[in-house]
């Protein structure tokens, strides 16, 4: 009976310490991330950077649930940042649009002078964004569209179909010779129009070439996902000469299934471009010989446009007074030749 | 009979320990106790809270908290999850539990938005597309409801296969696409406004006041509460436990279809992807607003304020520019603060 406090007394320690250690060990931040160039600190006198009147931005993106969309807000925060005329208000992270719409409403109510929405689901958001627009609170539209066009002021859209077109024609370039070549496509998520968008122009490419995919199979943007399909795709394809991984997300797992299987006979191209798969590249040794980047930092160019647009500006490299209405980024290959140019922006998975 | 029963939910309330104590001074307690234990009690430590939470979005918001507009947002939020709310009340009231209401709303938003069921809408009225939701609400609860009481399959495992299930349908109908609404008409009842509040706060209001007539002022409610806190005793009582339970869950089913017609309604959209994590949201509004989990005691009014409790804690948290995940830590908190206040009261009330 005697030692029992002392017992709990030291449990009572070893308690304390093990929780201050676990508390410790939540720290997860690396270094200084990525520099997305611009800002107000080193403006030329009358350039579109030099700070201007304050702008309050509402900010609102899907659940951070994989790197890509994770770095979407990341780096909108911290284009935000650079910027000493930028009042961010980030709404973040949610996949229920019921929230993301008040998340909105929010905004109207507090009348931002402009808006950026990377919608969970583009057409569910269209009612709205068109509040906000009748509302003289202009939207920008960032990667998921809306169904009507007069719901943003300006949309910035990534290249799915471009994508695709890049993975081939890189593909095509590697192995394009031998007419027996066997090509492997790993998608994502199979019934969202972006990874159809993505295998159409995979497809055009390689036919240009004279190749087709020859074996397909979908995973889920997931690692656990993309390690089960390509399993799967080892064990169906004795011999592959190429394959193309449409997301360097669930890339991570079709890697450890290519290690698993120990194959390396072939090459293989990503997509999305994250920092891990570029660095997989610069190292030369594993298969993944190239990726096709899918920008994460759209959304901080979103941030960008709505600064220009409230603080009246152009686009200084274009002769138009006015900010363009559309702008859709390009799907750049990344090789081991030109990687460190992109590896400075690239997000990790 | 009635002796083992009620012994048996007196062991699970917890240990049941009381020392003997001076007579007028456990009186005093005890009075104290009863006054919290009561229903108004109850209820006044949800308005502090809410009062609470409302205080630091003033103080930290400001105008931008205490203005009209922020106000309806707060309430079309929390219009969507508190008609499912109330729905869950009844269920875990009745003794069950159901994990399926997202997967059911968002399956019934899916078949109300189909092209067919919108070209029978355009064809006839629009009412067609209400009818669609609430019948595939009732349909789903009405399979619960079923495999419960005549399966004999536990509430968790039938309403988990049915989460997956639902879900699996509407994907399937809708090929994971998003299915736009062009029926003329749906959109302006749904999303227009009556006397300066929201259609959509209306009809929790109605929802509110039916299941509160329906809960305290019925047979049905009170069979519910029978059933809930002892479905032996309820049968012997001669309700028919198992027909109850099947009407609960189809009770449950018709809440998700309206909720369903909600979020159509606001979103233009049907989807498989609405509504996700619908059940755990639903069952901590209930839970924090009093209702036993285990059954047998249920509030309506305490459900309402749990809904907007949340509701409130997430405008604040929005307009204070803090993330969604430090909100989630928050909530679990209160969610576990709020059940062990309520396994102390219901030990305690065990007791006396």
């Amino acid at each position: 009976m005697k030692s029992l406090p002392i017992k709990k007394v030291g449990v009572g320690i070893v308690a304390g310490v093990a929780t201050l250690a676990l508390a410790a060990c939540t720290g997860n931040d690396s270094d200084e991330g990525a520099d997305l160039r611009g800002g107000t600190s080193e403006a030329d006198d009358g350039s579109n950077d030099e700070a201007g009147d304050t702008v309050v931005i509402g900010f609102s993106a899907p659940a951070a649930d994989h790197g890509w969309m994770g770095s979407i807000t990341e780096s909108a925060r911290r284009i935000a940042e650079q910027y000493e005329d930028i009042d961010l208000r980030v709404a973040d992270g949610t996949n229920d649009v019921n929230l993301q719409i008040s998340q909105v409403e929010t905004f109207i109510n507090e009348g931002v002078d402009a808006i950026v929405l990377l919608p969970f689901d583009g057409a569910a958001m269209t009612p709205v964004a068109l509040e906000a627009m009748e509302a003289g609170i202009p939207v920008i539209n960032v990667d998921r569209e809306f169904n009507d066009p007069n719901a943003a002021r300006v949309t910035i859209l990534g290249d799915n179909y471009g994508m695709g077109v890049s993975a081939g024609q890189y593909i095509c370039s590697q192995v394009g010779d031998d007419p027996d070549a066997v090509v492997a496509e790993i998608a994502g998520i199979d019934s969202l129009p972006l990874t159809q968008d993505r295998s159409e122009g995979f497809k055009d490419a390689l036919s240009e070439c004279g190749q087709d995919v020859d074996n397909r199979v979908a995973a889920d943007f997931t690692v656990e996902g993309g390690e089960e399909a390509a399993s799967n795709l080892l064990q169906a394809a004795p011999r592959i000469d190429a394959v193309w991984n449409h997301d360097d997300d669930q890339g991570v797992g079709v890697l450890a299934a290519i290690e698993n299987a120990g194959r390396d006979e072939f090459i293989m191209v990503g997509g999305a471009g994250s920092a891990n798969a570029m660095r997989e590249i610069q190292s030369g040794d594993s298969v993944l010989k190239a990726t096709v980047i899918y920008p994460s930092t759209q959304a901080a160019d979103g941030i960008k446009i709505a600064r220009l647009l409230v603080q009246g500006k152009a686009m200084s490299d274009l002769v138009e007074v006015e900010v363009p209405r559309t702008i859709q980024l390009y799907a750049p290959v990344v090789t081991e030749e030109n990687v460190d140019q992109y590896l400075e922006t690239a997000f990790e998975s | 009979m009635t002796e083992s029963p009620t012994g048996l939910s007196k062991s699970s309330g917890g240990p049941v320990v009381q020392p003997e104590s001076s007579g007028p001074k456990r009186r005093d307690g005890n009075a104290a106790l009863a006054v919290m234990r009561s229903s108004v009690g109850r209820n006044a430590g949800l308005v502090v809270a809410l009062a609470l939470l409302c205080a630091i979005g003033a103080i930290t918001a400001g105008e931008r908290f205490t203005n009209v507009d922020n106000a309806m947002t707060i309430l079309r939020l929390a219009a969507t999850i508190g008609v499912v709310s109330i729905g869950m009340t009844f269920v875990i009231t009745g003794g069950g539990i159901d994990l399926s209401v997202g997967a059911i709303l968002a399956l019934s938003s899916v078949w109300c938005t189909t092209l067919a069921t919108q070209q029978m809408a355009q064809d006839t009225h629009w009412i067609a597309m209400v009818g669609t939701a609430l019948a595939v609400g009732a349909g789903c609860g009405l399979v619960n409801g079923l495999l419960i009481a005549y399966g004999g399959v536990v509430p968790f495992i039938a309403t988990l296969a049915m989460l997956a299930s639902a879900r699996g349908l509407a994907e399937v109908i809708s090929n994971r696409k998003t299915q736009i609404v062009t029926v003329e008409g749906f959109e302006e009842f749904f999303d227009g406004k009556v006397l300066g509040l929201p259609m959509q706060v209306w009809l929790f209001v109605l929802v509110a006041a039916v299941g509160w007539i329906l809960l305290n002022r019925t047979t049905f409610g009170r069979r519910t509460l029978a059933v809930g806190g002892n479905p032996e005793a309820a049968r012997l009582a001669g309700i028919n436990v198992k027909r109850h339970t099947v009407m609960l869950y189809v009770l449950v089913g018709l809440c998700c279809g309206a909720a369903a017609l909600m979020l159509v309604a606001r979103t233009t959209t049907g989807s498989s992807t609405h509504g996700q994590l619908y059940e755990l949201d639903a069952i901590a509004a209930v839970v924090i607003g009093g209702t036993l989990l285990s059954g047998g005691r249920g509030t309506i009014v305490g459900t309402v304020f749990g809904v907007l409790i949340f509701t409130t804690l997430t405008n604040v948290f929005t307009l204070n520019n803090r993330s969604i995940s430090e909100q989630s830590l928050l909530k679990g908190a209160v969610i576990v603060v709020a059940v062990l206040l309520q396994q102390r009261f219901a030990s305690r009330s065990n007791t006396s």
